[in-house]
């Protein structure tokens, strides 16, 4: 294991001192870092050059539209969809994960395949199932759905099981 | 339908004139008799006509910059269920790849939505179907963790010999398909008759062979069986017997050699790009391994090593699948040897359902059972990620609750997902030959790239 070069003992501390709107919070042990969607490439970006994060290990997200109780973060307004990057450093042996928030009325992000092409797969999984745009990705098609697939099958009030049963012979409503 | 005679005479005399040249073709007479009989119409019996290969053969290749663009799959045996790979040719070169996947997508993640956190094991251990109960695993880390819960020491050490099981089973499947694959055949046969041993003690712990549901949150669905110990110190030697004939079979092998051998060769950085982990990522050369360097469960207190090679191609995936079956063997080993006593599961009556005998006597212990059997319990509104070495990599579970009894995003990060995306850089400007020897040293497992 290499010596870490980062002037801070923690990452969040230094992913604080260089983008000072990010918010830090504990969730169950792991480091969660909430930060603005336009600045998401950004602080992957910086997390791997300067704070030794070598692999982006998750990309997700989550429909939060039924979710009323929500806990709210100062400075943190909550969307509807959040993306979710787990990353992790080799070195360091640590975790980060952080959370942008991505409003239903503008579902886009930048990215991350620069930083991390292994990005390219989950993302285009993202898009897929939420219908959460990447700009930039070179690739972003449907992956695991059809092509001519109609809605985003993991958004809450997509249903694509729900089908219509009609009986044969029956008279319909009185 | 029925025709008269005149018609069927005239049909099929149309036939002939307008598919054979020249020749005049007479239908014999017992033909004819056996057309009017079917009922059908005389399309049964037509006279033979002469078979033109549509297409001819391929345009000669001129120079350079001409390809070809080939599917591969999905219904390739090799492809290891439904991957498709379209891959653009140049001649036997493969100049570029791509996996094709959602085949076998099913929407495990929206059905975990729906399902509570009881029932949400039977749907993840569907997902990796060759190792199910890494899947339960991280399943059940990521919901005790929401729960806050600490598993009792039993519990701890049965789901360690149970996923060490699991990894054993697993890599001997990877060993029977990747013989198969790269055609020694025999190896399919030896490397199944060992892996089926292992799920007989997996089957007489769990009561099935795979697809378990065994680890649930908060413990285990049983105690261990009698006569546990001897069953599974006897499938370690099995196992071992087994592993010594396949090093002997192919390690030294020069036919297996050629094949493997510098064939798909993925460096470090690659790997840290592609987010890929697992027994790809140590064949590269560096030993991470989630059970050495982030231990769970009890892995602190077992000796066992982490198997690294330096290379990075087919050969070293084979041979470091191979050798952690042996480091699995003896974690079991030591597993027996520690099982401490105690219970299984955790003790507390809002999570783990009532013993039997408890339901007959008190109303209260039934109405726990049916309460927790339909509607699951609650669990404390948060997120957390849980992750665990799989056989496959890291596979990772990142669950969203909000405080009701089924979870808001259950989501799994599978290995093999991520691992294919290392089929592309290994696979450029190799033969078509080597293709089938890289997807099936990546091990992919299509029910976890779909979910």
């Amino acid at each position: 294991m290499t010596q870490v070069a980062s002037a801070y003992a923690s990452p969040t501390d230094a992913l604080v001192a260089a983008f000072p709107s990010a918010v830090v919070v504990v969730s169950h042990g792991q480091s969660v870092v909430h930060i603005d969607k336009a600045l998401l490439a950004d602080v992957v970006e910086y997390l791997r050059v300067s704070e030794e994060f070598t692999m982006c290990l998750d990309v997700t997200a989550v429909d939060h539209l039924q979710d009323s109780e929500r806990a709210q973060i100062a400075g943190i307004k909550r969307e509807r969809f959040e993306v979710v990057v787990n990353l992790i450093s080799h070195p360091r042996n640590t975790r980060i994960r952080l959370i942008a928030q991505v409003p239903e009325s503008d579902p886009s992000v930048p990215t991350l395949t620069s930083s991390f092409s292994g990005t390219s797969f989950p993302e285009r999984e993202v898009y897929d199932m939420f219908g959460i745009t990447f700009d930039g990705h070179p690739d972003l098609t449907r992956i695991l759905m059809p092509d001519e697939w109609i809605g985003h099958p993991l958004r809450k009030d997509d249903a694509p099981a729900r089908v219509p049963v009609t009986f044969k012979g029956d008279p319909g409503p009185r | 339908m029925s025709l008269t005679e005149e018609e069927l005479t005239m049909q099929s005399a149309g036939d002939s004139s307008s598919a054979d040249s020249g020749d005049e073709e007479v239908i014999a007479p017992e033909v004819n008799r056996l057309a009017r009989q079917t009922g059908e119409g005389s399309q049964e019996l037509r006279p033979l006509q002469e078979i033109v290969i549509a297409g001819g053969p391929w345009p000669e290749l001129e120079g350079d910059g001409q390809t070809m663009i080939i599917n591969m799959g999905p219904q390739h045996p090799s492809t290891h269920g439904v991957l498709r790979m379209m891959m653009e040719l140049d001649g036997e070169t493969v100049v570029r790849a791509k996996p094709v996947i959602g085949y076998l997508h099913t929407g495990m993640e929206k059905t975990g939505e729906e399902l509570t956190y009881v029932q949400g094991a039977t749907n993840v251990t569907r997902m990796d179907y060759v190792s199910p109960l890494s899947n339960e695993l991280v399943f059940a880390t990521a919901v005790e963790q929401l729960l806050d819960v600490e598993v009792p020491e039993r519990a701890i050490w049965m789901r360690m010999l149970l996923v060490e099981l699991n990894r054993i089973s697993s890599h001997l499947l990877f060993q029977a398909t990747n013989g198969m694959d790269m055609g020694a055949v025999n190896m399919m046969l030896y490397g199944w008759r060992e892996r089926e041993e292992v799920l007989r003690v997996l089957e007489m712990i769990t009561g099935l062979r795979m697809n378990h549901n065994f680890i649930r949150p908060g413990g285990l669905a049983a105690d261990l069986p009698d006569g546990w110990q001897e069953a599974v110190l006897g499938v370690c030697e099995q196992v071992e017997a087994g592993i010594a004939d396949y090093d002997k079979l192919l390690t030294e092998n020069p036919i297996w050699q050629s094949r493997t051998v510098g064939v798909g060769v993925i460096t470090t950085e690659q790997c840290m790009a592609l987010s890929i982990t697992g027994p790809i990522l140590r064949s590269t050369g560096f030993p991470w391994d989630l059970r050495k360097t982030q231990p769970y469960l009890a892995y602190d207190q077992v000796d066992f090593d982490v198997i690294y090679t330096d290379n990075g191609d087919c050969y070293d995936r084979y041979r470091i699948r191979l050798f952690e079956v042996l480091e699995s063997v003896k974690i079991v080993r030591q597993c027996v040897a520690k099982m401490p006593g105690g219970d299984y599961r955790v003790q507390d009556k809002k999570i783990t359902p009532p013993p039997r005998a408890r339901i007959d006597e008190s109303m209260e212990a039934l109405i726990h059972h049916f309460k927790l059997f339909t509607e699951g319990f609650r669990v404390p509104p948060g997120e957390t990620y849980a992750s665990v070495e799989s056989p496959r990599g890291e596979i990772g579970c990142y669950l969203v609750s909000d405080g009701t009894g089924k979870p808001v995003r259950m989501h799994v990060r599978g290995p093999s997902f991520y691992n294919l995306q290392a089929i592309s850089p290994m696979m450029e400007g190799r033969m078509v030959a080597d293709a089938v020897a890289i997807i099936s040293t990546c091990d992919p497992i299509m029910g976890e790239v779909d979910r």
